[in-house]
């Protein structure tokens, strides 16, 4: 769990690097700071099990195992990319580590982690789907409908609510009414709350909450309460109007689910500070070869705008 | 042949791919025991169960984005839609989810689900259950629409429709229900991106969607008496298009009406009048015509409404205008 965390700092780093330097198209949602909620939960999960992902989604592709190499070709376009280079940071996903892809619109998968869960239930598989959505997301409509027809249908969904104070440039409080886990309360769902910083919590809960979705005894509700060190996105630098630096210096040297883990596995025994550092220094030297890589990769060719319009069609557009 | 209506035919489509092919399943309002508000589907859930026909609360964004993952995830939902109008409801699913994931993955994940809605006025219903909102649909890439015109062509499109891979949407014309016609015992399917030549003239092409197909069945009637030679086309599905029949046919006789039940502006018949007068300019004795739906919300009173759509007598003055070499728009 310690590597993959360090797996998704790094990748951050290198993407806001691209970011800044100007060699990434567009721009981008660092991960950065909810380490813990993507690698607590999937670790927990299998292969098959399903995931979808967010706008913010770098994090749950690489905690889903993901490659460095194919998703730096995607954050830069190119045709190596997991998507082929057509869907860039907001869509990154390894699909056949069951990643159904991040969603750039708000609460936009919280149906399609549902429907994946009644797929399984259908076909007689004991799959889980964990639905990764932020706070803001919670004041879609459509996290209601679905939750009423999980709950309805005991679907195999847990919906992982990561809580990290802020909708987009505005703080939580100002947003969300009440009590985040009352809402799933409310369908009869067993909700909980966790700290999101905390990636052996995380780990242990949705190991239980998995075992038990797989028994029939979903959908569940966890409310994360993590944090993001970047803004919104990358070009988000001054944002001391709705958020102090304090208060982004304390998370970052206090609750860090890095460093916290790394502490633990030291005083534990279970790793030396030289093996850790040694492990660190490997990421950073996979993710610069990838990053490398990437930036000499091709892009895809012109002729490949009109592909996978649809699925039977070579070309779209050729078809009149 | 025997005869059926459309309403049977669509039930039988069903039927026969969930037995087929057990991932099918429905997901809608009031589809199990009640089989809509139309009885389309009656029947069904006594033989398949509550498990693959499944009745969902009033929440429609909530069980078409359902119906998306679980397509993405190895089943093949077919979403009933109660009334056309629905889709502004379901537009985010539809048109930013479904449509796109197979493009956006590059091509690694796929969407064969089928969204079953209808369209048409005339049923006293007012404007939010009267629409025809193929247009909105058809104009997203990523998408298939099929019309059906009949139960022959109802039956065949939406077996079709459930045993492609990609998101269709299939407008049925809710007026068309009861229709009979003959549909055969053995099992067919009607390939998307085939219009069918309903009629064949020398005089003037009508190209008509869905409902509009019998309107101008009629006109081409009336039009045959007065010795004029109307040649009817149904598109079938608007994505893909047959342009091809279009095209040769309207080069054939150099006259074209196209007729649909959308609204006129920036709609279906806007499109394909388009595209003739791309491709077939330099044969055409008269501009291309475009009747749609009138561009106000459909009205309730039957005074008011039934006069918002083309209608036999319609068709048939606006072919005699362009017979006879008259202006109809002039500037």
């Amino acid at each position: 769990m310690y590597r993959q965390m360090v797996r998704i700092r790094t990748f951050e780093d290198n993407a806001n690097q691209l970011y800044l330097s100007a060699k990434m198209p567009g721009l981008t949602h660092m991960y950065s700071g909810e380490e813990a909620v993507a690698v607590g939960i999937c670790e927990a999960l299998r292969k098959t099990d399903k995931i979808t992902s967010t706008h913010r989604g770098h994090g749950h592709c690489v905690a889903k195992g993901a490659e460095f190499k194919e998703m730096f070709c995607e954050l830069l376009g190119k045709e190596e990319g997991y998507c082929r280079g057509k869907g860039g940071s907001m869509h990154i996903a390894d699909q056949s580590n069951g990643n159904l892809g991040a969603n750039a619109i708000v609460g936009g998968s919280m149906g399609i982690a549902t429907g994946s869960a009644f797929s399984a239930k259908l076909l007689g598989q004991d799959d889980v789907t964990v639905c990764f959505f932020g706070d803001g997301a919670t004041a879609q409509g459509l996290m209601y409908e679905t939750m009423n027809m999980a709950a309805l249908w005991n679907l195999p969904v847990i919906y992982a609510c990561e809580n990290n104070g802020y909708s987009e440039y505005t703080k939580t409080e100002e947003i969300a009414a009440g009590s985040i886990t009352a809402r799933a309360e409310a369908f009869g769902m067993e909700a909980f709350q966790v700290d999101g910083q905390d990636v052996l919590a995380v780990n242990t809960l949705t190991e239980q909450l998995v075992e038990r979705c797989r028994k029939g005894e979903g959908p569940f509700f966890i409310e994360l309460m993590t944090y993001r060190y970047h803004g919104h996105h990358v070009g988000d630098i001054n944002r001391e109007y709705y958020r102090s630096k304090d208060e982004e210096q304390d998370w970052k040297e206090n609750r860090d689910p890095i460093i916290r883990f790394r502490s633990w596995l030291v005083s534990e025994g279970i790793a030396s500070e030289a093996e850790i550092d040694a492990m660190n220094a490997e990421i950073k030297d996979d993710a610069a070869t990838a990053v490398e890589y990437a930036l000499n990769a091709k892009y895809p060719d012109v002729s490949e705008v009109d592909m996978h319009v649809f699925t039977d069609v070579t070309h779209a557009l050729a078809q009149g | 042949m025997r005869e059926i209506t459309l309403s049977q035919a669509v039930n039988e489509a069903l039927a026969e791919e969930m037995r087929r092919d057990e991932t099918v399943f429905i997901i809608g309002e009031d589809v199990a025991e009640a089989g809509t508000p139309f009885k389309v589907l009656s029947g069904l859930v006594e033989e398949f169960g509550t498990a693959r026909v499944v009745d969902t609360p009033i929440a429609e964004p909530g069980f078409m984005g359902l119906a998306v993952g679980a397509a993405m995830t190895g089943t093949r939902p077919v979403v009933d839609l109660m009334f056309g109008d629905f889709i502004y409801l379901i537009m985010d699913q539809l048109c930013n989810q479904a449509a796109k994931t197979h493009y956006m993955s590059g091509g690694k994940l796929n969407v064969p689900l089928v969204l079953r809605t209808n369209l048409g006025a005339t049923r006293r219903s007012a404007a939010q259950h009267s629409q025809s909102l193929h247009a909105l649909v058809a104009h997203i890439p990523g998408l298939k629409v099929a019309m059906p015109s009949s139960a022959y062509e109802a039956k065949g499109l939406m077996k079709t429709a459930i045993r492609d891979n990609n998101p269709v949407v299939i407008f049925e014309d809710k007026l068309m229900y009861n229709d009979k016609a003959p549909v055969p015992e053995e099992e067919y399917l009607i390939p998307f991106g085939e219009a069918n030549i309903k009629r064949e003239g020398s005089d003037i092409t009508l190209i008509a969607t869905s409902s509009m197909v019998q309107v101008c069945e009629e006109a081409a009637e009336i039009l045959a008496a007065e010795g004029i030679s109307a040649e009817v086309i149904d598109p079938r599905t608007i994505v893909p298009l047959d342009e091809k029949t279009l095209i040769a046919s309207a080069k054939k006789t150099s006259r074209v009406i196209v007729v649909d039940e959308g609204h006129q502006n920036y709609g279906v018949t806007g499109e394909i009048a388009g595209r003739i007068n791309e491709k077939a300019f330099y044969h055409l004795d008269a501009p291309v015509l475009r009747m749609g739906a009138m561009d106000v919300p459909v009205p309730f009173s039957p005074a008011l409404e039934d006069i918002t759509v083309p209608t036999p007598q319609a068709v048939v003055e606006n072919a005699r205008k362009l017979m006879s070499g008259e202006m109809i728009h002039a500037a």
